[in-house]
């Protein structure tokens, strides 16, 4: 945000924080690491707000939780926002110094009084403005979110409406106020830091950018193709029209993983070649035409990792990896030179000292450095430099030290794509449970006393009004197709949502349900959003 | 995977009615459609409601029932086993079975009433049916042996010389402590202003705090709890925190056998302690003030809260008391049968819904008290002391007493003396003096236990001994609390240390290790001596050793004082010679 694509804050700052928003986040389960830190927080008097639809494991410990509708994020922000304004707890010096558009801003969220936000939301105004008093009151706060800002139509419009209400109360670029998304793995961060996404080199330097190509290119000794590429959901409706013909797949399981699953495997099954680079043989690695068995990264592989706070890591082989497997680097580097290029970079520390020559914010990380401490924050521009514990501390500053204004976004509240209607009269969102990760490539095989398999979970009154009741057979359909399912009766959902986990594909294939509309900024798919209904089982129907 | 175990966890409406009357005001989820309220700082705040809930429920169904926990649970978002863990520290709730009848009986088997004949009421109330259980000492050894009866939806109540409840009197003579005890109707407010009440209140709005405070450490009233800390100072100190939530609390958890002033002071005196810890909420700056009543005392308790109402509602406590800006308003906490919590930080603990655990010091109550908040805790007869030094000064308080124990002092006096009751004297008065006042010994008196299970025993010869903190302390003892057990020539003075000894395992917390297993070894090494005592020679140097662990590394005062009347026996040489 605000020019570089990570959280702006350390994972131990939200010990010091007074007020948390966590926001279409289920940390407690999703991420029970990084929520210790929040638990700590509360045990020091923190007071925790959560809005999410469902009243999750992480919302039992919220001193307010705003069940709001699915796909409101934007109006409930937009009123805590007005409601931030028309009480003057905005801080208009931070305002003037160091952001732009307020004004535009400003009458942006007037429409969104707190009884229409009421109507929207479904949360009372009340309660609205106890948060939005709360957040601007607070002398340190943050914001933070997973999927359920994200997985969204309008992904990035709900991520921006998020950071309107950090500039307009001063909440970032101060220690214990910040912006904080949280991660799924170890490593997505250092993913995207890395240059893999369709429109950045790495060290988030635009691929448009021609002085930047120009660095890359010198040393590369090649020309760069300036034009951004595709991201995922553009990859498979490029597949879809023949276009894109040859896939090499590192560590995803697209055809499980995917939103509407069904229309991802076949564009996965009318490729020329499909290449599978993996640690398990997933269903994705099953269609492939070659399959890489990979060495397990965390455990096998020497490198680095960088986590959501923006820190690298090293990362050193615990165990020697099986004979017939290969380190990623290994098998990228084994493939350049079946094509015949001639990487000079061979081993880790090498492609490592590339990047520091190539991307300003990790130049000072040595390889001494990471293996002499706790790992360092980018950015990190020289050998001198400490590392970056928060980001954005310029808007502090006297002329924002050169910096641009940090703009406010003008956001407007759409809803889901897919509306509810008599054919399909349920939301269905999906989420993750404590004991499993994403498709369960990596979870599924262990035991746990607290797995439930995968179930459709609906509150009492809707079970009664289509007649079914806990532990029943269920038949679960959306536009796109229909799967069986287990019901299981919930408190913690309001009337009218239903929810399901994707850890079990094997037992009932969510995804094959699922929304592909996909936000046009960051190609996520609505995973949070589909319209279904909910029948009795009939033997004769066929799934 | 297993299932759980199918007991019926059901709460019925009775129970739940019983626990919402007191607790429901502290639910902690408020649940709507959209939005629901709760969160950690709710459970803290709402927790030290779990006591006076754990009460409702034991005194609505005779026991702490699984679906009465179910229920509490739900309410204050504090998990079953924790609650069990908490019912269990205390003697009064049972989690085993429900009480029968109406009532069960907890007859005092501590040295006063084993002498008077406690252990024979106990078999001749089990005989007649009645439901009975041996129990620690109940406050009424001037008036042994005494019983409290439990009530199971019925009041509970105290017996004692064979008299019912409200009417039993203990002998109180003194002229300035206890000038009003037997004197007003405790019952009445005018009674009590008529008396000289609430004068001491208006001087010391009339000075301000820093005056009051310099007044007090002046007149050098130090606690009566047994340790002997300056008042003034421990005022002093909550005085100059800065923040603005601070505590008085009255530790009236008064369960050192032998002792019963606090209890006299109560139910006989009430606004008098109200009204002092009203000037100490003034002077320090706290709003709220705690009196932590042990459940053993239902007259006390039942004479405090209504004193508190009157009161209240005469704008003696509240909002603006006596029309000033000061704002100052008493809780009452019940006790559950713990001897710990009359240690303050255990107290702490049990106010706020926990085990009465005892925490390690520092940081001092007066940094970090109950709820971790700078706290005033002191006893009630400190308390009522500060009455005297506002309304007859400081030079007259100073003149009585010696120049390092000033003032007046209330001495529990009982066992084989005439007239067993409460004394009020000053600092110094000699123990033949006070057993004197007390209509003499009705049997040539084999030594006296100063102090309660945790002091001292003392032999004739010593009994010209000074009762003053500096005396008794440059003679190895220890005045404690006040209690003086004459103890007869009749008395066998091994079994009184053995139940001392047995007092002590039971009252171990168990939470820190020389103390849980040295109680109960040296309770055990004793049984033996006594079963061997003329065949072999006692195991002196294990006695000893057992002793100076737990004095050495416990945690709190119970661990340290648990072998001191032990060791007096030994070293006074009055065991050996005490087997018939």
């Amino acid at each position: 945000m605000f020019g570089a694509g990570g959280g702006t804050s350390s994972y131990r700052e939200v010990e010091d924080s007074e007020v948390i928003l966590l926001w279409g986040s289920n940390a407690r389960e999703a991420h029970p690491i990084y929520f210790h830190r929040v638990l700590k927080a509360l045990r020091k008097g923190a007071k925790l707000f959560v809005i999410d639809p469902r009243r999750t494991a992480s919302a039992e410990f919220a001193d307010l939780w705003l069940g709001l509708d699915i796909g409101t994020d934007i109006a409930l922000a937009n009123a805590i926002a007005r409601e931030i304004i028309n009480a003057n707890l905005h801080d208009l010096t931070f305002i003037k110094r160091a952001t732009t558009g307020f004004k535009k801003f400003k009458e942006s969220v007037d429409w969104y009084t707190l009884e229409r936000a009421e109507l929207i939301t479904g949360i009372p105004g009340d309660a609205i403005k106890e948060l939005a008093h709360s957040y601007a009151n607070a002398k340190t706060a943050q914001i933070l979110w997973t999927l359920g800002i994200t997985e969204h139509h309008n992904a990035v419009e709900n991520v921006l409406s998020l950071c309107n209400l950090a500039l307009l109360t001063g909440h970032i670029g101060r220690w214990g106020s910040g912006l904080v998304p949280l991660r799924g793995q170890n490593n997505v961060q250092g993913g995207g830091d890395m240059g893999a996404l369709p429109d950045k080199l790495p060290g988030f330097q635009d691929i448009t950018d021609d002085n930047a190509r120009r660095k890359f290119e010198l040393i590369y000794e090649t020309k760069i193709n300036p034009k951004p590429g595709l991201h995922l959901t553009l990859m498979f409706e490029a597949m879809h029209r023949n276009e894109l013909r040859a896939l090499y797949v590192i560590g995803e399981n697209p055809a499980q993983s995917e939103a509407d699953a069904k229309s991802a495997r076949k564009a996965l099954s009318q490729l020329d070649t499909l290449i599978v680079q993996d640690i398990f043989l997933t269903r994705t690695a099953e269609m492939a035409d070659v399959v890489f068995p990979a060495s397990v990264g965390w455990a096998e592989s020497d490198g680095t990792v960088t986590s959501s706070e923006r820190r690298v890591q090293r990362v050193r082989p615990a165990v020697k990896s099986i004979s017939s497997t290969k380190d990623d680097l290994d098998i990228i580097v084994g493939l350049a030179d079946r094509l015949g290029a001639n990487w000079p970079a061979r081993r880790p520390e090498q492609v490592w000292d590339e990047i520091r020559a190539l991307s300003p914010m990790h130049a000072g990380m040595s390889y001494e450095r990471l293996d002499n401490g706790p790992g360092l924050q980018w950015p990190c521009p020289t050998t001198q430099h400490p590392g970056t514990e928060y980001l954005h501390g310029w808007l502090w500053e006297k002329d924002l030290e050169g910096h641009q204004a940090a703009p406010f976004s003008v956001t407007v509240h759409e809803g889901p794509k897919e509306h509810l209607n008599p054919e399909y009269p349920l939301r269905l969102t999906t989420g993750r449970v404590l004991d499993s990760f994403n498709t369960g490539v990596q979870s599924r095989n262990y035991p746990s006393p607290i797995r439930t398999g995968q179930t459709i979970d609906l509150n009492a009154i809707d079970a009664e009004a289509i007649g079914i009741s806990d532990g029943e057979i269920v038949k679960v359909s959306s536009k796109r197709g229909s799967i069986k399912m287990t019901a299981k009766v919930v408190e913690n959902l309001p009337t009218g949502l239903v929810f399901s986990t994707f850890h079990f594909p094997e037992i009932a294939d969510i995804n094959l349900l699922t929304n592909d509309h996909w936000d046009l900024k960051s190609g996520t798919s609505e995973f949070k959003a589909s319209a279904v209904r909910i029948d009795k089982f009939v033997d004769e129907v066929t799934i | 995977m297993t299932k759980p175990l199918s007991i019926r966890t059901v709460v019925t409406v009775a129970e739940a009615t019983a626990i919402d009357a007191v607790a429901k005001q502290a639910e902690v989820l408020i649940r709507s459609d959209r939005v629901v309220r709760g969160g950690l700082s709710r459970i803290k705040e709402s927790r030290s409601f779990l006591l006076p809930a754990l009460h409702a429920l034991q005194s609505e169904s005779g026991w702490i029932s699984p679906g009465g926990v179910r229920y509490i649970s739900e309410l204050l978002q504090v998990s079953e086993a924790e609650i069990y863990g908490v019912a269990t520290f205390y003697d009064l709730f049972r989690t085993d079975r429900p009480i029968e009848s109406d009532y069960l009986a907890h007859v005092c088997v501590d040295p006063l009433c084993s002498m008077t004949g406690s252990e024979e009421l106990l078999t001749d109330l089990k005989k007649n049916g009645q439901e009975s259980e041996r129990s620690a000492c109940l406050g009424l050894c001037a008036n042994a042996p005494a019983v409290f009866f439990q009530g199971k939806q019925c009041p509970d109540y105290a017996m004692a010389d064979g008299d019912l409840g409200p009417s039993l009197q203990t002998i109180s003579k003194g002229d300035q402590l206890l000038k009003r005890v037997g004197r007003i109707d405790p019952t009445s407010l005018s009674s009590y202003k008529n008396s000289g009440g609430y004068e001491a209140l208006s001087i010391a709005i009339k000075m301000g705090p820093a005056a009051v405070i310099d007044l007090v450490t002046e007149s050098g009233l130090t606690g009566r709890g047994g340790a002997g800390f300056p008042t003034g100072a421990k005022w002093a100190a909550v005085a100059a925190e800065s923040t603005d939530v601070k505590y008085i609390v009255a530790n009236a958890d008064e369960s050192e056998p032998g002792t019963f002033k606090d209890r006299v002071i109560m139910e006989s005196d009430p606004f008098a302690l109200i009204e002092a810890m009203t000037i100490a909420g003034v002077t320090v700056g706290a709003k709220t003030g705690w009196i932590y009543i042990r459940a053993e005392y239902p007259l006390a308790i039942q004479r405090v809260t209504m004193a508190l109402a009157k009161a209240r509602h005469s704008n003696l406590l509240g909002h603006n008391i006596l029309d000033t800006d000061y704002s100052f308003d008493i809780e009452v906490r019940k006790g559950a049968g713990a001897y710990i919590c009359g240690e303050e930080t255990a107290l702490f603990s049990s106010i706020e819904g926990y085990r009465g655990e005892p925490r390690s010091k520092p940081p001092y109550p007066t940094t970090s008290g109950l709820f971790g908040r700078p706290t005033v805790v002191n006893n009630p007869e400190t308390l009522i002391n500060v009455l005297e030094i506002l309304t007859g000064g400081v030079t007259k308080y100073k003149s009585q007493g010696t120049p390092k124990s000033p003032g007046t002092k209330l001495y529990c006096v009982s066992g084989d003396v005439h007239e067993p009751g409460l004394y009020e004297a000053e600092f110094g008065i000699k123990i033949n003096e006070l057993i004197s006042l007390a209509g003499g010994p009705t049997s040539a008196t084999q030594a006296v236990l100063l102090g309660g299970a945790a002091g001292s025993l003392v032999e004739p010869e010593h009994f010209n001994l000074p009762l003053s903190a500096e005396a008794t302390q440059s003679h190895g003892v220890s005045l404690g609390s006040g209690a003086v057990m004459v103890l007869g020539e009749q008395v066998n003075i091994l079994d009184v240390i053995i139940r001392v000894a047995e007092f002590f395992k039971n009252e171990s917390c168990g939470q820190c290790v020389p103390c849980r297993i040295g109680t109960m070894r040296q309770h055990e090494q004793l049984l033996q001596i006594k079963q061997t005592i003329d065949v072999a020679r006692p195991n002196i140097e294990l006695l000893t050793d057992i002793g100076n662990a737990m004095s050495d590394a416990s945690i709190c005062g119970l661990g340290h004082t648990a072998s001191t009347a032990v060791q007096s026996a030994i070293s006074s040489g009055l065991i050996w010679g005490s087997n018939d």
